[in-house]
């Protein structure tokens, strides 16, 4: 159970939550017909995932599509768009982009009018005979993608997910596992004897302390196999920090379970926790553009310095030094919430 | 061994021991007798330093329930009254957990559980989830005797066990009261009662009487009369509406009568029930036992 379901978890989760445009579905109104306007369109059909869907003779139909959630764009050539190209010098297309997810719509524009634009530049150097690729003037931007050369999105996803998965195991375990004491009242026995609080914490702490290490290890590895996930930094490095991230996320679970008394309880608040680390912990959205107060909270959030530690180790290459304040923060946090469970903690009631 | 002096604790608005004090010797057999809701548990949860009382001090060898609680927790084995001992581990584990947990070894202190433990042994790698509610017991009682504590507190031992195993049950508590162990034990049940060397009767909170069995029995005015006849059900009827009945209750085979003021004979109940149309009644009058003191003192105080 415990490592086949973060397996199975790992593997569905990576795959599914991807912001990779595999296909978009683009109905192209062509009202001009013209050898101009063919041309464009075969420059949207050349690309593989853009499912074009022509003979549609006007935008309404169109845009029925829209609602019935068959099209995620459409494209409208105005007639006469290449007379007054040619006469002229300048024509206009309109893209119509259903933008509920802006993500995906800002994805779609951008390839589009990149198209569009390679399109037009063709176009001109063709008319003035002028070459191709050297326009006049013009400031060239070279790109060169660093540290996931090949945009694989899976290798983003897939640090993040395993740091939740990490996470979801300490923390509901280790306090679903206390509670439970309360719930069968073993622990009315365990109170009687002389066994210290902080000893019944540590007791409580290592056993899922250590199982989740084993899974993040084992969750690096079929990332690995399956992703061709690399882990460019130091592997010591990523369990150091995950060992202290761990001290502080089990800390918090046996924090809630003391406070708790039936496993709903414990469900509930983990859950309500567990939903703000990792929605702004950075999994899906950047930290760096959520609204001030958001980033300002995030700095009890330990999923936010874990989920960056393991992104930029296993990405990167980051070193100790280079994540030292995140290390300090988490040691920090770690602190604070096993003293807390361990004040927390009553033998007498 | 125990003092308990002016004890009270409540929950929310329901007080449930009410200013109670007592004393239990050393080396004693004292049993904690009431219904549930008596406030039993709550006292021995005082008593294990697993409470704190609201007011009142209590002291367990010498030492204070609210200021020493880490020393008391030293010398007093606890047995609640719900099985408590990890389901998932075995026997053997549960025994070993428990030892370690005090700082000792099963080897040290086998002796004073061997007579108890040899029993369960053959089973001791079962899980003590999976064994019958006897072995059950048998076990938590060892688990509650391997630091050798000086005073052992029982909540309700034998409720939920079989007869014979009760029996056991209390010749093993006999047994280590002669190694020297005062034991303090909660039950709901009379019978037991009268195996204790002292009991307290305890109602709603509040203590109501403290004596060996056999003098809180002597001690009792009235008169029991005894009766039994064919048809058990409309005899408790019958009796009920007899003019000068007042309380009738129904114990295993017999009814147990008194009369108003004690001043009803036998033979007038021979006599009455002759009338009645019963068949082979039988009319004697007994000594009371500690459950007809009980069920008086439970009336008397509604």
């Amino acid at each position: 159970m415990i490592f086949g379901v973060p397996l199975l978890q790992m593997l569905v989760l990576v795959f599914a939550a991807t912001f990779d445009m595999k296909k978009i579905d683009m109905v192209v109104v062509d009202k001009d017909l013209s050898e101009t306007s063919r041309e464009m369109i075969a420059k949207f059909d050349a690309i593989p995932f853009y499912n074009l869907e022509f003979a549609v003779p006007d935008e309404t139909i169109g845009e029925e599509m829209l609602f019935s959630d068959e099209a995620d764009a459409i494209l409208v050539i105005p007639p006469n768009m290449e007379r007054n190209l040619i006469r002229d010098d300048k024509a206009q297309v309109q893209l119509l982009v259903n933008a509920i997810d802006g993500n995906s719509a800002q994805l779609i524009y951008s390839y589009s009018s990149r198209i569009i634009g390679n399109f037009n530049k063709n176009m001109i150097a063709e008319w003035k005979g002028i070459p191709e690729f050297s326009p006049p003037g013009e400031v060239k931007i070279s790109e060169s993608y660093w540290y996931n050369t090949e945009l694989d999105y899976h290798w983003f996803m897939a640090p993040g997910i395993l740091a939740v998965l990490v996470t979801v195991i300490g923390m509901f375990m280790s306090g679903m596992n206390l509670v439970r004491e309360k719930e069968i009242g073993t622990i009315e026995q365990l109170n009687v004897t002389p066994v210290k609080k902080y000893q019944f914490i540590i007791g409580k702490l290592v056993p899922f302390w250590l199982i989740a290490l084993f899974d993040l290890a084992f969750g690096l590895l079929v990332a690995w196999l399956v992703f061709d996930l690399p882990v460019v930094g130091n592997l010591l490095v990523l369990f150091a920090f995950a060992s202290v991230f761990l001290l502080g996320a089990l800390g918090l679970g046996l924090f809630i379970s003391t406070v708790s008394d039936t496993q709903q309880q414990v469900m509930f608040i983990s859950f309500f926790f567990m939903m703000i680390f990792i929605m702004m912990g950075g999994i899906f959205t950047p930290v760096e553009s959520m609204p001030h107060w958001a980033q300002t909270i995030d700095r009890a959030n330990p999923m936010y310095y874990f989920m960056k530690i393991m992104r930029n180790v296993v990405l990167k290459g980051s070193g100790f030094i280079d994540l030292l304040e995140e290390f300090l923060s988490l040691l920090l946090l770690g602190v604070i919430f096993l003293s807390l469970a361990i004040w927390r903690y009553r033998k007498t009631t | 061994m125990i003092k308990i002096n002016q004890i009270s604790k409540s929950y929310n608005e329901n007080q449930a021991v009410k200013k109670i004090s007592l004393k239990v010797n050393e080396g004693e057999l004292f049993g904690l007798i009431g219904p549930d809701g008596a406030g039993k548990t709550t006292l021995m949860r005082i008593l294990t330093t697993l409470l704190l009382p609201e007011s009142g001090e209590a002291k367990m060898d010498g030492l204070d329930v609210v200021n020493d609680f880490k020393k008391i927790r030293h010398i007093v084995g606890y047995m609640p009254g719900r099985f408590s001992l990890y389901q998932d581990l075995s026997v053997e584990e549960n025994l070993n957990f428990f030892a370690t947990v005090f700082g000792t070894t099963v080897q040290e202190n086998y002796d004073l559980i061997r007579d108890i433990y040899y029993q369960i042994e053959p089973f001791k790698n079962r899980r003590a989830g999976k064994l019958s509610g006897g072995m059950k017991q048998k076990l938590a009682l060892s688990c509650a005797l391997i630091h050798k504590p000086k005073i052992l507190v029982l909540d309700e031992p034998t409720t939920g066990v079989d007869a014979v195993s009760r029996k056991e049950f209390w010749e093993m508590l006999k047994k280590l009261q002669k190694k020297g162990i005062t034991i303090l034990v909660s039950t709901p049940y009379m019978d037991e009662a009268n195996l204790c060397d002292r009991v307290a009767l305890i109602q709603k909170g509040e203590l109501l009487n403290v004596d060996s069995p056999q003098r809180i029995t002597e001690k009792f005015p009235r008169r029991i009369i005894q009766i039994r006849s064919d048809e058990m059900y409309r005899l408790i009827n019958d009796l009920r509406a007899f003019e000068k009945a007042e309380s009738v209750f129904a114990f295993g085979q017999f009814v147990h009568f008194t009369g108003i003021n004690d001043d009803v004979e036998t033979n007038e109940l021979d006599i009455y029930l002759e009338k009645q149309n019963h068949n082979n009644i039988v009319v004697e009058e007994i000594s009371p036992g500690i459950e007809d003191v009980f069920m008086s003192m439970q009336s008397n105080s509604k």
